[in-house]
């Protein structure tokens, strides 16, 4: 194996839960800029996959990288906290359901981390929160708790908060899944948005179409095995595996 | 009922309440000092603190807060620990509303979304950042109204130093009807005083609840 490596490189990534084997040796590499979509049944792995990328579940084999940097190297626990945090600043996260905190407003959401993290003055802070909340189109709610806005305008606020801490990556799990529909486009446009920037993304999702208008390359994960990838327009049109045809008409009929 | 002896031994009565209110105070701080590191030592990673935590709430909420008090009062000297009969009150009774505190605690801190958590460690903040940023805050509120109902427990539990000659209202109560040979009122003079210190602890309870919450 050559040690040159990709912006994002997951190498043999495997995880179980006991004798339940989640991930089965996984390997992917992604260039900076470029956007990764993963779309799978419920259970094959895709969000595990995702989150070990930050190590918010723990891989129980195999190695990640970011930027030639080992994520889950093997560390005594003080200096791997030290060390994964760092990374994690590096790394922002959009979840299914929001987790935007309650007890703040939507500025206050945004400054918290760069504040406390890269010691922002508060002053630097809100201009951060006004420039990034401005970015979704949610500078009218800055002053809103979490409770008085929509599920769009949460995830908003959300991808706000994550961007407002300047990563490298952008991990998306399910951002759209816990939406009214209605709700969905004006958090996929947030995310073209982000795509036309150039950030590089890995993006868990359910929605084919939108995986195919902003991918690069779309991964087909199913019981903890990339089954198929390529370019949205071949992974789409012409699939070459029978689960990942089984997997699109099922997903075509559930949508008719 | 004898009215006028009311009106006549309540000053006594009012002094022995406050002595139940500082009493009271001091216990709650004790009990919430050692409830916070019983609950954080519960959710340790380190099995042994964890371990030593369950002991500790076991033991003080397995066995009756008397009995604890008269190990620590009467037993002590035996293997050292003198204290007075106040200083043993405020320890023992502290450490046993600690025990029921943890738990309060702890259910407060466990019930809060493991998003919120997950949320606060993917910006990059510590463990200790998203406890005392995210996680704390949040479960703070929550927590309000039951260790309010603790607090309540402990007040009543005051009552219990009157067993080792504390001079709190339920101990002046038994000394005056020593000497007056009037229990009903004087136990009914001990009643409302404690009814009224825990109905004002109560409507406090409440209206910190309601200022907590979150809009």
């Amino acid at each position: 194996m050559t040690d040159e490596k990709s912006f994002v490189e997951i190498r043999h990534a495997q995880k179980a839960f006991g004798k339940l084997e989640v991930l089965k040796d996984i390997s992917l590499s992604v260039d900076k800029g470029q956007i990764v979509g993963i779309i799978g049944s419920s259970g094959s792995g895709k969000s595990t996959l995702l989150r070990a990328i930050n190590d918010l579940d723990p891989l129980t084999g195999g190695e990640v990288w970011l930027d030639g940097v080992e994520v889950n190297q093997k560390l005594p626990h003080r200096q791997y906290e030290k060390h994964i945090n760092q990374m994690r600043q590096q790394v922002g996260m959009v979840f299914q359901h929001f987790n935007l905190f309650p007890h703040m407003t939507a500025r206050e959401n945004v400054t918290m981390a760069p504040m406390l993290l890269k010691g922002l003055s508060k002053d630097e802070a809100n201009t951060l929160a006004e420039e990034q909340l401005d970015n979704v189109g949610m500078l009218e709610r800055i002053d809103y708790y979490p409770s008085q806005l929509s599920g769009g305008q949460k995830q908003r606020v959300a991808i706000a908060r994550a961007l407002a801490m300047k990563p490298k990556l952008m991990l998306f799990d399910e951002a759209t899944s816990a939406l009214d529909p209605e709700l969905v486009e004006e958090v996929n446009q947030v995310m073209r948005k982000l795509a036309e920037q150039h950030m590089t993304m890995i993006i868990v999702t359910h929605e084919m179409d939108f995986a195919a208008s902003v991918c690069d390359r779309v991964l087909f994960m199913d019981q903890g095995v990339v089954v198929e990838e390529g370019p949205p327009s071949m992974l789409f049109k012409n699939p070459t595996q029978p689960r990942t045809r089984e997997f699109l008409r099922k997903h075509l009929e559930n949508a008719k | 009922m004898d009215i006028e002896l009311m009106l006549k031994v309540y000053p006594f009565f009012l002094e022995a309440a406050w002595l139940t209110i500082v009493l009271s105070v001091l216990t709650a701080v004790l009990g919430l000092i050692c409830g916070t590191l019983g609950a954080f030592a519960r959710l340790s990673r380190f099995a042994i603190l964890r371990f030593i935590a369950a002991a500790y709430v076991s033991v003080f909420r397995g066995t009756p807060a008397l009995i604890q008090l008269f190990i620590l009062y009467f037993g002590g000297p035996q293997i050292g620990i003198q204290l007075d009969a106040f200083e043993a009150g405020v320890i023992g009774l502290g450490i046993n509303a600690g025990a029921y505190m943890a738990e309060t605690i702890r259910g407060g801190i466990i019930s809060i979304d493991k998003g919120q958590r997950e949320a606060a460690r993917t910006l990059g903040l510590s463990h200790w950042q998203a406890m005392y940023k995210i996680i704390l805050p949040q479960a703070a509120r929550l927590m309000v109204r039951p260790l309010g109902v603790n607090l309540n427990m402990l007040i009543k539990a005051t009552a219990l130093v009157a067993a080792i000659s504390v001079v709190e209202l339920t101990y002046t109560a038994q000394r005056y009807i020593g000497s007056t040979y009037k229990p009903f009122e004087m136990f009914l003079l001990a009643g409302v005083l404690y009814m009224i210190i825990i109905y004002v602890t109560g409507r406090g309870v409440v209206w910190l609840d309601r200022k907590v919450q979150i809009t």
